[in-house]
């Protein structure tokens, strides 16, 4: 069911220069951060504790948890993911270019209630426009007294630098963000001991949040935590914005209250998706970002609920649900997702490099018609010896998650469309090519 | 073959103030060369290691993981057409083949005229308007062989130089605020 909760991130995307100082003043903006300089940081974090928001990167943890998670050495930093490049997430994206002051301003407030002084955004060096609108709103911030030093008049002094990658899926793994950010290759870094809330950023504690977790901030500080808690159930709370893709009549980026709404309601209510295109049935739709095992028609009244998902052997993670109709070839789209990972992979750890390179030549051979049979067995010991078990969530030979992200579109493939992969095999072609 | 421009230079020690240590400006100051010269020459490289303390071979050896830092000459124009699982679908690659035919060159290649080189790129966050494609991280779709001829038309004839800098030019808005105080 849609519910007629009011946009909370989104509210001013599409109004006229919606970027710019003046028009986020003139819609109410600032005011979450004037109310959170009059409180003690520690009150500001237990609205977002009680808020229990849950980052909106990916991962789905708790961002109050994670603040109260801060060793204490100083000096401590803030540091914003704005790396979005998890295939078919484009929410970010749209936030950085079409309501940065709401990102600085969460920033802001975030710093102030985690004891940070200097804070950075990491914006996806692709997104030029975004990173253009982005420095003229924290030029305008300073200008306006929310950064800097005394912000606003409060004693509290703060920084915050916007810092453009350079093209990387991995500078999106938080730990291989910090190293890009420190100017060198984006490997991630091994846990324990690099867990950045200890050991981040120039070897201090740091926190490490989404933008679009930032983007919430602001409200809740404003309307109380309680009031974000209301909305959604259970653990999944507020409104979340769901990247929707692939073959729908209404593609784009929509704000929807958490666990209210269904995958059908985003998929085919006329004010969302509109449909399958065409009139086409469903065939499977990628519930979370092309990391998630995918899932079939049968599951597309299973709620937005980051818990439900997980317990269904998926997850919500990026809030991309990319929606494949009857004319999709399987074996394809789960090749594109193996090639991606391959291309992406930082080279560091043998199962992910090397397993993921033969992979991508497997399924590649079965998608153009050289496959054998006995394929499919090396496909999933192979898939087994990067993520043992094949079990969700996955377990891990490697430092970081991406290599065990491999195996889900594979598995997911040859679970549920195993005869798809035998007729490639048996004519020696594609039936959909 | 060049090194930093005085401006650039400038411009760099000011990327420097912005970090508490150094080498991280390392990454903003490469897409400043990247900026001067289309991509990254070994001059501006050695010259961007010397402003750092850095060796040559740290500043190549961080360059060259990413994407969209080049060790080697482009194009005016960076054309990334998108081939992922959104783009894939709604006909990805009947466009990469439609802008290899339109422009005769395969992926990784550039134009006799040094106009144009063509990349097949993952997912660049524009899924909304599938299939679509860069320019010089400029955003266009959904895209159909006639618009995709349209825009390289346009970019040829110079009708969208004020939407599309040559390559390099990542932000045209340079911070204006004050460097941090450093502690």
């Amino acid at each position: 069911m849609i519910t007629d909760v009011q946009p909370i991130v989104t509210a001013r995307l599409g109004q006229p220069e919606s970027w710019t100082l003046k028009a986020y003043l003139d819609s109410g903006g600032y005011q979450g951060l004037r109310k959170a300089l009059k409180m003690k940081p520690e009150d500001v974090m237990a609205e977002v504790t009680t808020a229990n928001l849950l980052g909106r990167g990916g991962a789905g943890f708790e961002a109050g948890k994670k603040w109260s998670m801060l060793a204490k050495p100083r000096p401590a930093y803030l540091v914003i993911n704005g790396d979005e490049s998890e295939p078919c997430t484009f929410k970010d994206h749209m936030l950085l270019e079409g309501d940065p002051h709401e990102i600085v301003e969460g920033t802001i407030i975030t710093a102030f209630a985690i004891g940070a002084h200097k804070a950075f955004i990491f914006v996806r060096g692709e997104f030029a426009l975004g990173l253009e609108r982005l420095t003229a709103a924290v030029d305008e911030a300073y200008e306006y007294g929310a950064l800097g030093q005394d912000i606003l008049g409060s004693g509290f002094d703060v920084d915050l630098v916007v810092h453009p990658g350079a093209g990387a899926y991995i500078c999106g793994e938080e730990t291989a963000l910090l190293e890009s950010l420190e100017g060198k290759r984006g490997y991630p870094r091994e846990k324990p001991p690099w867990f950045p809330a200890v050991k981040g950023l120039y070897e201090m504690p740091t926190i490490v949040n989404n933008v679009e977790t930032m983007s919430n901030i602001p409200w809740i500080v404003l309307n109380g935590g309680a009031a974000f808690a209301a909305l959604g159930e259970g653990r999944s709370t507020g409104t979340r914005i769901f990247s929707l893709s692939g073959h729908v009549v209404r593609p784009g980026n929509y704000e929807i209250e958490m666990a209210k709404t269904t995958f059908r309601d985003l998929i085919y209510d006329p004010r969302l998706g509109g449909g399958v295109r065409g009139g086409n049935a469903l065939k499977a739709f990628v519930p979370g970002g092309v990391s998630a095992p995918w899932f079939g028609p049968d599951q597309v009244d299973m709620a937005l609920d980051q818990d439900a998902v997980g317990k269904a052997g998926s997850m919500l993670g990026s809030g991309s649900v990319v929606v494949m109709d009857d004319t999709t070839c399987m074996v394809r789209a789960a090749w594109r997702i193996t090639r991606f990972f391959h291309r992406e992979s930082c080279g560091q750890c043998t199962p992910c490099r090397e397993g993921g390179g033969w992979l991508d030549k497997v399924m590649r051979r079965i998608e153009l018609g050289g496959g054998r049979e006995e394929d499919l067995d090396l496909l999933l010991d192979v898939c087994d010896n990067i993520a043992p078990g094949l079990r969700w969530p996955p377990a891990k030979t490697t430092i970081c998650v991406l290599g065990p992200s491999i195996p889900s579109s594979i598995t997911s493939a040859i679970k549920t469309f195993r005869d798809e992969f035998l007729i490639h095999i048996k004519d020696g072609r594609c039936p959909y090519a | 073959m060049a090194r930093l421009s005085a401006d650039n230079v400038q411009r760099a020690k000011d990327l420097i103030a912005l970090y508490p240590q150094p080498r991280s400006a390392l990454i903003p100051i490469l897409h400043v060369a990247q900026e001067q010269d289309g991509w990254l020459t070994p001059d501006a490289m050695a010259h961007v290691a010397e402003l750092l303390d850095l060796a040559p071979a740290e500043v190549y050896g961080t360059a060259s993981f990413y994407d969209m830092l080049f060790t080697h000459p482009v194009g005016r124009y960076l054309v990334s057409v998108c081939t992922n699982l959104a783009c894939m679908i709604n006909g990805g690659y009947e466009l990469l083949e439609h802008a290899e035919e339109r422009l005769g060159v395969a992926p990784g290649g550039t134009t006799e005229d040094g106009q144009f080189t063509l990349e097949d790129v993952e997912c660049i966050a524009y899924c909304g308007s599938a299939p679509c494609a860069a320019v010089n991280w400029r955003f266009f779709g959904p895209l159909t062989p006639d618009t995709f001829d349209h825009l390289i038309d346009d970019l040829a004839a110079g009708r969208l130089d004020a939407e599309v800098p040559p390559h390099g030019t990542l932000s045209r808005v340079r911070r204006q605020a004050p460097a941090p105080a450093q502690q």
